[in-house]
């Protein structure tokens, strides 16, 4: 029996069907789960996926986290379920409470879209299981508000609970602003809940996961979690 | 009721005096006021294209790939395999002059709404936009929002934006352009028409409430821009590209769906056009009742709710009985739907307020009705005079390494990551080659081929030579084409153009029509959709004649794109090609003499072809490490331009031909002189014998100029430039020079 991700569609989301092609070069099944329902049709993994879920009015994701699929992403996150949430998808998590902290406009208050270099941080994580620490992933990003912030005590949470995920970084792996291209706070590109098993990103691993594309870096994500329930004898 | 209206009154609708009375007389009745409004906005430049029809006979819209052409939403090719691609360019000007972020969004709404009108899910979006001088803050902002603008719509309805060109100069302070197009793909058994047909079906209207906003869109768009144009703000939408997303997914379902007849875009002249349009096509009429339509604003009259345009709406003819089916799927997607009438035997557009009929008119009358305008076309004076300049006589203000800095940093030929990198290119996860490259390329998931795609704007010798112009810009299709490996499908076309009742306007547009149909023809290249922008106007002054051309071509392999850049060190450089390069229109001379003036560029169509040809068999062989066209900024931006891009340096020697010495100003024209048929390459030297036999074959001149490598970009004995000044020259002009406030 095959991986089964579940792959949320919003009014306004775009990334889904990518997310299914993504989902299918791991190895995975795909299934997409209506916003306006609370069925996640028996998915092993559940995928927020980037696009602007009700426009991103009000607030990106303010609207979506009221979905009725979200009461069910809640408990299935709740009860050790895996989670991931791409761009938007990380927005929706934040503003859910699934993950801390929040994404504001980009630093000089424009959209971008470019490849970003990421660093693979010590988080306990199934989606990271297969990624040795300190790896470098060149996984694009795309977005307008994607600026990591949280208040000084959640980072200092984040950071001793090892719950940073990703960092944007050189394609060395050095930190700093100019790699840094949203002016997210230390830097922070994706991180997980304190189980590890709901993980909130701003790049999009989806869009690199073929050489044709230019990376395959992102399937690594994907892999990790279905080789990893494989792993656990399921 | 019916008291003749006053030539104020008629200028608001776009009727001359000379319409009026003929609607009169062919209707053998006075129109009352709604029936005047959608006979201005339906006679009106913008929707009756009464001034370039004529001309437009002329463009070749047959080819054996061709499955619709004009005259639909978008024109459609075969890609085969029960593959479609659909595609068109449109313009917004006028709005994004008045109000630039939300004119550019709603140009990229109008133009998606087109191409999922016929049933293909969009694909990829490009932009052909035109600014005056970035040193003007006023341009600044204007090309700054604009940017925005197709970035707002193009990102949130999640489209990929793969491609585009700016070009920048002072002729548009006035006027700038803004000509967004789209490629949509769809199955062949999705494929819908915007035809009405059976009497008895019910006409839906979906998508966004109805409001007053964009009366007068089409009429605006069709006079000049005066220091009014400011209060004809309200004329330009607003656009909701989430609703717009709604509305694609939900008609993307109903397309192939045996309930849905005819879909139609909402666009100028609003429910007037699109009733009348698809209605007119299928032979019928269609009866609305204005009061089923649901508004955004209290009091409309029925004049109001016919013309406004009003963004993210469609209309749809569907099967009697199974309105409810299609309304569930609206439904689904949180839209409205109304139906708001249905198809009548009789042809005509009759307009009922709660059943009380408001208005009628017969279609052949509001669609055909217009008289064709046949202004006068002369040649302005000064073409003659300035065709007889020789632009190398004139002294150069900079040596040749300064001109050559200049041309890196100038805004037209820096590179343009700060503008695409606002833009999502990759969302559809197909797309193998985005923007900054010559084309873009896009593949087909489950496919081993894809497509490529270029908009090229016409050489800016244009304003002496505008049917050559206009040429040089589908030759520069091809090459932008051929160098990623893709062989020409189809044409889509934006003329954009002056005053026409101006006779050097009129040549102008009647040179470029007539140029654009030579080069299809000679081409095989069938021209299978286009709008035209007149009225380009700003205080009595016209823009440049400014074709753009859309073009469409079939990629083999996607993956084989070798790409700008130079790969390494020791590869010959080579150009492909052997046309005569020429200052006139150049860039350099757009920056050191501020004017086009020169004898015309070199171009034959035949060699251009054949070159093409060649090229793009070579990087379909994988030949090549590198292939860029040779255009603007002629060889000496080309070779900084592969050198920049593959972070390596060059050393090539240009000699000059003949025993005797070279005439002044010869290494100017050498270095930055632009021309047609040309490419630069690099390979493997072992590989240039193949090369030669593969040339030859195709009766394509080549010749190796120099090799890779080096921290410097050296064209020896005449100019030299380190790689680092040429990396931030080009790669940091346009970014610092928006940085500016």
């Amino acid at each position: 029996m095959s991986f089964r991700f579940g792959i949320a569609v919003f009014p306004g989301t775009w990334s889904d069907r990518d997310c299914a092609h993504a989902v299918g070069r791991a190895g995975g099944e795909a299934v997409f789960l209506w916003h306006a329902e609370k069925d996640l049709k028996g998915a092993d993994c559940v995928i927020l996926p980037g696009g602007f879920a009700h426009g991103d009015y009000l607030r990106a994701g303010a609207i979506a986290r009221f979905a009725p699929l979200m009461e069910a992403v809640t408990d299935h996150a709740r009860s050790g379920g895996l989670v991931l949430g791409i761009c938007n998808g990380f927005q929706i998590l934040c503003e859910a409470g699934l993950l801390p902290g929040a994404l504001l406009r980009n630093r000089d208050l424009q959209f971008r879209c470019q490849d970003t270099t990421l660093l693979v941080e010590p988080a306990d994580s199934p989606f990271l299981a297969g990624i040795p620490v300190g790896s470098r992933l060149n996984v694009p990003i795309s977005h307008g508000q994607g600026r990591y912030f949280a208040d000084p005590m959640m980072l200092a949470n984040l950071e001793e609970g090892k719950q940073v995920a990703l960092r944007y970084c050189s394609p060395a792996g050095e930190l700093g602003d100019a790699h840094n291209p949203n002016g997210s706070l230390s830097h922070i590109a994706g991180i997980v809940n304190r189980g590890g098993n709901v993980l909130g990103m701003m790049p999009h691993p989806e869009r690199a996961c073929e050489p044709l594309l230019g990376s395959e870096d992102g399937l690594r994500l994907f892999s990790s979690v279905t080789t990893g329930l494989v792993a656990a004898g399921r | 009721m019916n008291a003749t209206p006053t030539a104020s009154e008629l200028r608001e609708i776009a009727l001359t005096e000379q319409e009026y009375h003929r609607a009169i007389e062919i209707l053998g009745r006075t129109p009352n006021r709604l029936e005047l409004g959608m006979l201005g906005a339906m006679w009106s430049e913008h929707c009756s294209y009464k001034t370039s029809k004529p001309l437009l006979r002329q463009l070749p819209s047959e080819g054996s790939s061709v499955v619709l052409g004009p005259g639909e939403n978008a024109g459609v090719v075969d890609l085969g395999d029960d593959l479609l691609c659909c595609f068109k360019i449109e313009s917004h000007n006028h709005p994004s002059a008045i109000e630039p972020v939300q004119g550019a969004a709603t140009g990229v709404g109008g133009i998606l709404r087109d191409v999922f009108a016929m049933g293909a899910r969009p694909v990829a979006l490009l932009d052909a936009i035109r600014f005056g001088e970035p040193t003007d803050p006023l341009q600044r902002h204007r090309f700054a929002r604009v940017v925005e603008g197709i970035g707002f719509y193009g990102n949130c309805i999640g489209v990929p934006t793969v491609g585009g060109e700016t070009y920048f100069d002072q002729a548009y302070a006035g006027n700038c352009l803004v000509n967004a197009m789209c490629v949509g793909i769809a199955r062949r058994d999705q494929l819908v028409r915007a035809v009405a047909a059976g009497a008895g079906n019910p006409v839906l209207l979906v998508g966004a409430d109805t409001g007053r906003d964009g009366i007068h869109g089409a009429t605006f768009a069709s006079v000049q821009l005066d220091d009014s144009a400011e209060e004809r703000r309200p004329a330009v939408q607003v656009g909701n590209p989430f609703l717009e997303k709604c509305l694609l997914e939900a008609c993307l379902e109903l397309c192939g769906h045996e309930a849905l007849i005819g879909l139609q875009d909402c666009g100028a002249a609003g429910l007037t056009s699109s009733c009348a349009e698809m209605a007119h096509r299928g032979r019928v009429g269609i009866e609305i009742d204005v009061a089923k339509v649901s508004r955004r604003e209290q009091g409309m009259t029925p004049y109001e709710v016919m013309l406004s345009e009003s963004q993210e709406r469609m209309v749809l003819v569907v099967a009697k009985g199974r309105e409810a089916e299609v309304q569930s799927v609206f439904d689904r997607w949180q839209l409205r739907s109304d139906v708001i009438g249905s198809v009548i035997a009789s042809p005509e557009l009759r307009i009922l307020d709660s059943g009380v009929e408001v208005g009628s008119l017969p279609l052949e009358v509001l669609v055909d009705g217009f008289l064709e305008r046949y202004p006068v076309a002369c040649p302005p004076e000064f073409v003659n005079e300035a065709s007889r300049e020789e632009p190398l006589l004139l002294n150069p203000p900079w040596s040749l390494e300064e001109s050559w800095l200049r041309l890196l940093m100038s805004p037209n030929c820096a590179n343009s990551n700060w503008t695409y990198r606002q833009y999502d290119h990759q969302v559809g996860d197909d797309t193998v080659v985005g923007p900054g490259g010559d084309a873009a390329v896009l593949r087909f998931k489950g496919r081993p081929d894809g497509i490529a795609m270029t908009v090229d704007g016409a050489h800016r010798s244009t304003v002496l030579y505008p049917r050559l112009g206009t040429q040089l810009a589908v030759a520069e299709a091809i090459r932008n084409l051929a160098v990623v490996g893709a062989e020409p499908l189809a044409i889509t076309n934006c003329l954009n153009f002056g005053d026409p009742d101006q006779p050097e306007v009129m040549w102008q547009l009647t040179e470029a029509v007539g140029g654009l149909a030579e080069a299809a023809q000679a081409l095989a290249i069938p021209v299978v959709s286009g709008n035209v922008s007149l009225y380009n106007d700003y205080r009595g002054t016209g823009i440049p004649p400014t074709p753009v051309i859309g073009m469409v071509g079939r990629v083999k392999c996607p993956g084989a794109a070798p790409g700008v850049g130079f790969r390494k060190v020791g590869e010959q450089v080579v150009v492909l090609g052997s046309a005569e390069a020429v200052l006139t229109g150049s860039e350099y001379q757009r920056l050191a003499q501020g004017r086009v003036a020169g004898p015309p560029p070199k171009l034959e169509l035949v060699a251009e072809a054949a070159a093409a040809k060649a090229v793009c068999e070579l990087v379909g062989r994988g030949l090549l490490s590198s292939a860029h066209d040779l255009a603007l900024g002629g060889l000496a931006v080309t070779l900084a331009e592969c050198c920049v891009a593959g972070g390596l340096g060059a050393s090539v020697e240009l000699a000059y031909s003949s025993p005797s010495d070279p005439p002044p100003g010869w290494a100017h024209g050498a270095l930055f002189g632009e021309t047609a048929g040309s490419y630069l390459v690099s390979l493997p030297a072992e590989s240039l014998p193949t090369l030669n036999d593969l040339c030859v074959r195709h009766g394509v001149g080549w010749r190796r100029i120099g090799e890779v490598g080096g921290a410097l970009i050296e064209v020896s004995g005449l100019a030299t430039i380190s790689l680092e000044q040429a990396m931030v020259a080009n790669r940091d002009a346009l970014s610092t020079m928006m940085a500016r406030s």
